[in-house]
């Protein structure tokens, strides 16, 4: 008993860390309806940048974290600005194209700057180590990560349903002309949600390095978990994207631990079945 | 394409044959004569090209947004390659198998693809993709898994010609078999059922208050392009005697959407000149330098979207409707 709920506790961690890292694009494709396959891409570079902080300057990771989230929030609002926008209202084979040629141009860049082979990101030592709960060993790096998620979807809950940034994203997202005749700066809107999300997803790369591993081709290697997480969880909908993430990473940390033959099989089949069930989403937001 | 005749009576397209279609027909054969050093990468180019024009009933006719094609493309292949390895060796009849196993599955998948929107469609066909490399990447006692199939002999095409090592046989049999498929597919395009397609990829909201079953319509166009796609891989097995997990990755999926719409979708030629392009380049830059060779290849789609919408077809049609302004008095 006690190892199966070690095992759903690495599952929960692990779905934290999808959670963090998606949640970006569960607002970009959820809600302003783009299709991003690139957005791994900022998790993957988030996650270098942290190692190249760590080898040059010595930063631990708790360090790098405001730099890196930062760093990348502004990267995506010059992305949005100078590339997305231009693509934003037109066909949605578009975005997946131009997006895909994003994810190769990332994958290429990496594999030059940092070569094919894994990285490392040394964890600081507050992570180390174990609780006891309960006859239980809980690992503080992914008690760490569940509690960095439900910060997060606090905070994000907050913005989107409770402040009038809030209140203009959804509006801009729902009837963008309406908004903008009512004075709703709706490019402004836009880049600040496509920043917040790229940022996260730097953050979540950073955390990251541990449990999913770092090299050139993770933008393509977890793209379908990103996409799953926010297809599944609903358009828009924060908490249904941290319950699909976490369902997810349960499911497939189980999966793997259990019924290895079975692989990724599991995830795949769950996948299908849940867009059967639900094409909109687990949780959809009322209109 | 479509236009109005002289009496103002709206006419179907015409599948009649241009002076053109004959010229570009005659390439592949004279490349047969010229290069006969280049035959095994040429039929490789004429298979993928034949999967591309495949993807182009899907997404430049249906406009559904595929990006799992591979996995019928696959289907077919691992279904001439089981066949070959238990005995039945015989060339026709298993790219019908191939072509019958993918056609069932793409029927099955359709109906999942055409109820949702672009997204829906997007990750049903990813996950059906990913789906079916699972398993035939676990099912190793049939599929071989990582290790792929080799242990298969064909017979001799229609019982006279042998598979060579130049890829002779192998290079004529893909160019008969990719030209019969293309016509074929000329015709449907151009049929009052290809016209329905390009409709409802136009307007779907409208084609029901004109009597069309738009469902239904997507679902033949996506089992005929299944099908093809099943063809397709089922030659490349046949003419390699060689079928590994690649067949169905993604990396194929993405790759043949990239040739279609660097061609140019919804114009038949388009999936031909993106495959061939494609291949070439490839072959001359990869082998040197892989990453680079993604690099290029990212930069090119983002250049396709922001500016050269419609691919190369696109951009010369655009050059010739540009040009006849000029002379129209």
């Amino acid at each position: 008993m006690a190892a199966f709920i070690t095992v759903l506790f690495d599952g929960v961690a692990y779905g934290s860390l999808l959670f963090v890292i998606s949640v970006g694009m569960s607002v970009t494709l959820g809600l302003m309806r783009f299709i991003n396959l690139a957005h791994g891409a900022f998790a993957m570079f988030g996650g270098y940048t942290a190692c190249v902080l760590a080898e040059r300057w010595g930063l631990s990771m708790f360090a790098s974290l405001p730099v890196v989230l930062v760093g990348f929030a502004a990267a995506g609002a010059v992305l949005e600005r100078v590339v997305y926008r231009w693509v934003s209202r037109t066909r949605p084979l578009d975005q997946v194209l131009l997006t895909i040629g994003i994810a190769f141009i990332a994958t290429a860049l990496a594999g030059i700057l940092w070569g094919p082979d894994q990285r490392h990101l040394p964890r600081p030592e507050a992570l180390d180590g174990q609780l006891h709960v309960l006859g239980v060993d809980l690992g503080v790096y992914r008690l760490f990560l569940i509690g960095m998620v439900v910060v997060i979807t606090a905070a994000l809950h907050v913005l989107i349903e409770r402040t009038r940034f809030g209140a203009q994203l959804r509006a801009a997202v729902d009837r963008p002309d309406t908004g903008a005749g009512l004075g709703i700066p709706v490019n402004r809107v836009f880049t600040i949600s496509f920043a917040i999300g790229s940022g996260l997803a730097a953050v979540g790369g950073v955390l990251g390095v541990e449990m999913l591993g770092l090299d050139h081709s993770f933008t393509f290697t977890y793209m379908v978990y990103f996409l799953l997480v926010v297809v599944v969880g609903g358009e828009g909908s924060i908490i249904g994207s941290a319950a699909a993430a976490i369902a997810l990473g349960v499911f497939d940390v189980v999966g793997k631990y259990y019924f290895l033959s079975t692989g990724a099989f599991l995830i795949y089949a769950l996948m299908v079945v849940l867009l059967l069930i639900f094409p909109h989403g687990l949780i959809r937001r009322g209109r | 394409m479509t236009g109005r005749g002289a009496a103002g009576a709206v006419r179907l397209p015409s599948d009649r044959w241009q002076i053109w279609d004959t010229a570009l027909w005659l390439v592949p054969v004279a490349v047969y004569f010229l290069f006969p050093g280049y035959l095994v990468l040429g039929s490789q180019v004429i298979i993928t090209a034949l999967f591309a024009l495949s993807l182009d009933i899907v997404i430049g006719y249906a406009g559904i947004t595929s990006l799992g094609h591979a996995a019928f493309f696959g289907l077919g292949a691992y279904t001439a390659g089981l066949l070959a390895a238990h005995g039945w060796g015989e060339l026709l009849t298993g790219l019908v198998c191939a072509a019958v196993v993918a056609a069932v599955v793409g029927y099955l998948t359709s109906f999942l693809v055409v109820r949702g929107a672009a997204l829906t469609q997007l990750m049903i066909t990813l996950g059906v993709g990913l789906l079916l490399l699972e398993i035939a990447n676990k099912a190793t006692p049939w599929t071989g898994g990582a290790n792929g199939l080799s242990d298969m002999t064909v017979d001799k095409l229609l019982g006279v010609f042998r598979f060579d090592l130049e890829g002779r046989t192998g290079y004529i049999y893909s160019l008969v078999v990719a030209f019969a498929a293309f016509v074929l597919v000329r015709r449907v395009v151009s049929s009052p059922f290809g016209l329905s397609l390009r409709a409802i990829r136009e307007g779907a909201a409208r084609m029901p208050a004109l009597g069309a079953p738009v469902g239904r319509r997507l679902v033949a166009a996506f089992t005929f392009a299944a099908a093809l796609a099943g063809i397709a891989g089922a030659l490349l097995t046949q003419t390699a005697q060689v079928v590994g997990l690649e067949v169905l990755g993604l990396q194929r999926s993405a790759t043949v959407l990239i040739m279609l719409v660097l061609g140019g979708t919804g114009r038949l030629y388009g999936a031909f000149i993106g495959a061939g392009l494609f291949m070439l380049i490839q072959d001359y830059f990869a082998r040197r330098d892989p990453m680079y060779w993604q690099l290029w290849i990212g930069c090119l789609l983002v250049a396709v979207v922001l500016v050269g919408r419609g691919g190369i077809l696109g951009i010369v049609d655009a050059l010739r409707a540009r040009w006849a302004r000029r002379r129209a008095p």
